[in-house]
């Protein structure tokens, strides 16, 4: 029973980051029907930019971490701007394949300037451990949970609230019309990328803080297709359940299959439901189903 | 593009795919070329044309699917692997090898089968999500399926095979096998894009509803396409079990794919001078990167030097990618058409 307990409390909370991840992946293609290969990449590159800043600089917790904020907005302008915008209206293929060159340079910068090493990151969220009678759980588990809630709270209400988020909709349902009505969609594909920075920079830093700063955080980029593609491409409702579900399900397959078959299923999990959901419902569980109009 | 001094009179004329006098002396040049060729150059450059030649065949199969039927697939690499797994295990029951390659092949073509079935009835990035997924679950049966594959640690011997009592135990000899492969399944693909399926997966690249309008099953179509190019996976697989005569699951993994991808946007999309022309430059380069890496990276400051070469060649195709993508996105073949008209047509503008 604790042990089972400690299986969920585990899944749900790496699931939510995946969740977190899968925001930012759903935002670029509703603002833009871009998918985004290089999410992994940025997470990493953002989680060794943090360690960095935190270790190497010995920055404390409140400049780092409005300075990572930056960083990423800096990043997000300059990869929209100067990658992704000369490919508009180039075919899917080419900006697929460009965002996987983009993953290709974190991954070479991040080879460059930290050798690849992994790294432990200083621990910043409260890592006591709570009681509740039997059963414990970490603090670290519950806070990163919290910021996690808090996100994607603040995001819906961006969305459904603000008139930037009104154009992002707009843009996302009929580019024409949003044109017609005086948006830019070049400014709002601009904002997708920023937003979608921002959550891999707290995803990559959360992540990294649970586990450790490594190379292998760029995977996570690729496992997010999986938690996408359960959730259904257009939902970012979808994308947070689908990502705790996911999580679940590894942490589950980690501790009750890996020891029969000799370990790794954890990592190809994912994959295998990804796969299953394609035959059984390709719109997802949450997506709205793809009707074509000649 | 059609010379304008030749008239076509008959309808095997309009057919051929080697029109004139001077383009069949080029052809036979490049043939005497590739066979002369491995008399001549060190050990280094002829393994570099060997990786090449079974490359290119996996290339052509990523070609076919994507620059003709405009589906992406990343699990190129993977399928690669079934088929190099397969061959050793097929020789292993005691077949000969010829059979054992046609048996790993269909292997290799079923794998495809059974992921494309799901992916291809829907549009959209399926079969991208699909592959994905093969991607990653096939590498991981073969690390795991240690009594068939080896695993991790001991990896897969593959027996030498010999042709007419000839051993293939050097890259010299295996070199005239793979080059002749290379050869064979060019042919074969410019053939199969000249067929009624060939014009079939162009209509439902150029406009999935208007092909389906014709009476174009597009699904139908669409899987053959993934198919065929799983059996040039298998092929290639085959041919690479051959060359490196020892398997790992580490040389299937997602990169080779991706790079499988690169070549053919560099070479150009749709073309398949553009898959020769992109495997050569991609292997060209990466080749360079190699050998010349390290004393590139003697010039950087101490701390970033060991890590440099390995980084400095991710860097590099990165960056070329990227501008591949945005100021040539056609292709190298594009570039090389052009100039070729120019000098057709010089000292006249067109």
């Amino acid at each position: 029973m604790n042990e089972l307990f400690d299986i969920l409390v585990g899944g749900i909370a790496i699931g939510s980051i995946y969740g977190l991840v899968a925001m930012g992946f759903v935002l670029i293609i509703k603002a833009s029907r871009i998918l985004n290969f290089a999410q992994g990449g940025m997470m990493m590159f953002l989680a060794y930019m943090f360690w960095s800043l935190m270790v190497q600089f010995h920055l404390p917790l409140w400049v780092a971490f409005p300075l990572i904020f930056i960083i990423a907005i800096i990043l997000g302008v300059l990869t929209e701007r100067l990658l992704l915008r000369p490919m508009i209206g180039k075919p899917l293929l080419s900006v697929v394949m460009m965002t996987i060159a983009l993953t290709i340079l974190w991954e070479g910068i991040v080879s460059l300037f930290w050798q690849t090493q992994t790294y432990s990151m200083p621990r910043f969220l409260p890592g006591r451990i709570v009681r509740l009678g039997e059963l414990s759980i970490s603090q670290e588990y519950v806070a990163s949970f919290i910021i996690v809630i808090i996100l994607s709270g603040a995001l819906s209400i961006f969305f459904l609230r603000t008139k930037l988020g009104l154009a992002m909709r707009v843009i996302a349902q009929d580019e024409q019309a949003g044109q017609a009505l005086g948006i830019r969609p070049s400014t709002i594909y601009m904002m997708a990328w920023v937003i979608s920075f921002i959550l891999a920079a707290v995803a990559g830093i959360l992540f990294a803080s649970m586990q450790s700063v490594s190379y292998t955080i760029s995977n996570l980029g690729l496992k997010v297709f999986a938690v996408v593609l359960l959730g259904g491409l257009d939902s970012l409702v979808g994308a947070i359940v689908a990502g705790i579900l996911l999580g679940l399900l590894e942490s589950l397959t980690a501790w009750y299959i890996d020891p029969i078959v000799g370990g790794g299923l954890r990592d190809i999990a994912p994959y295998i439901i990804m796969v299953i959901v394609l035959m059984v419902r390709p719109s997802g569980l949450f997506g709205s189903p793809r009707i074509e109009r000649v | 593009m059609q010379l304008t001094n030749v008239i076509n009179e008959t309808y095997e004329q309009d057919m051929a795919i080697i029109r004139t006098k001077s383009q069949w002396g080029l052809l036979l040049l490049l043939f005497a070329i590739l066979i002369v060729l491995p008399f001549f150059i060190g050990p280094h450059i002829l393994s570099l044309l060997n990786v090449i030649a079974i490359t290119l065949i996996a290339v052509h199969g990523v070609n076919l699917l994507l620059g003709y039927v405009g589906e992406i697939t990343v699990a190129q690499a993977a399928f690669l692997g079934v088929g190099a797994y397969s061959f050793p295990v097929f020789m292993e029951t005691g077949m000969p090898w010829v059979l054992s390659m046609v048996c790993a092949t269909l292997i290799t073509g079923g794998f495809g089968l059974i992921f494309g079935l799901p992916a291809l009835r829907v549009k959209g990035f399926y079969l991208l999500m699909v592959t994905l997924g093969a991607q990653f679950i096939i590498p991981w049966i073969f690390s795991h399926w240690k009594t068939l594959t080896g695993g991790l640690v001991w990896g897969k011997a593959v027996p030498t095979i010999s042709i007419a009592g000839i051993a293939l135990d050097s890259d010299f000899k295996k070199y005239f096998l793979f080059v002749g492969m290379a050869t064979l399944m060019t042919f074969i693909l410019i053939n199969i894009t000249r067929s009624k399926l060939g014009r079939a997966l162009t209509a439902i690249r150029d406009n999935d509803l208007a092909a389906e309008a014709m009476g174009i099953n597009v699904f139908r179509y669409k899987l053959i396409a993934f198919f065929i190019c799983s059996l040039y996976a298998g092929i290639a697989g085959c041919m690479w079990a051959v060359y490196i005569e020892h398997l790992f699951p580490d040389q299937f993994y997602l990169m080779e794919s991706v790079w499988y991808i690169a070549m053919i946007i560099v070479g150009g999309a749709g073309t398949i001078m553009g898959t020769i022309f992109g495997t050569i430059f991609i292997l060209g380069l990466s080749e360079l990167t190699v050998v010349y890496g390290p004393a590139f990276s003697n010039l950087l400051p101490f701390e970033f030097a060991q890590a440099a070469s390995g980084s400095l060649a991710l860097l590099i195709f990165a960056i070329v990618i990227a501008l591949f993508l945005i100021y040539e996105p056609r292709g190298l073949y594009h570039r090389w058409e052009q100039i070729r008209h120019y000098f057709r047509v010089y000292p006249f503008k067109y």
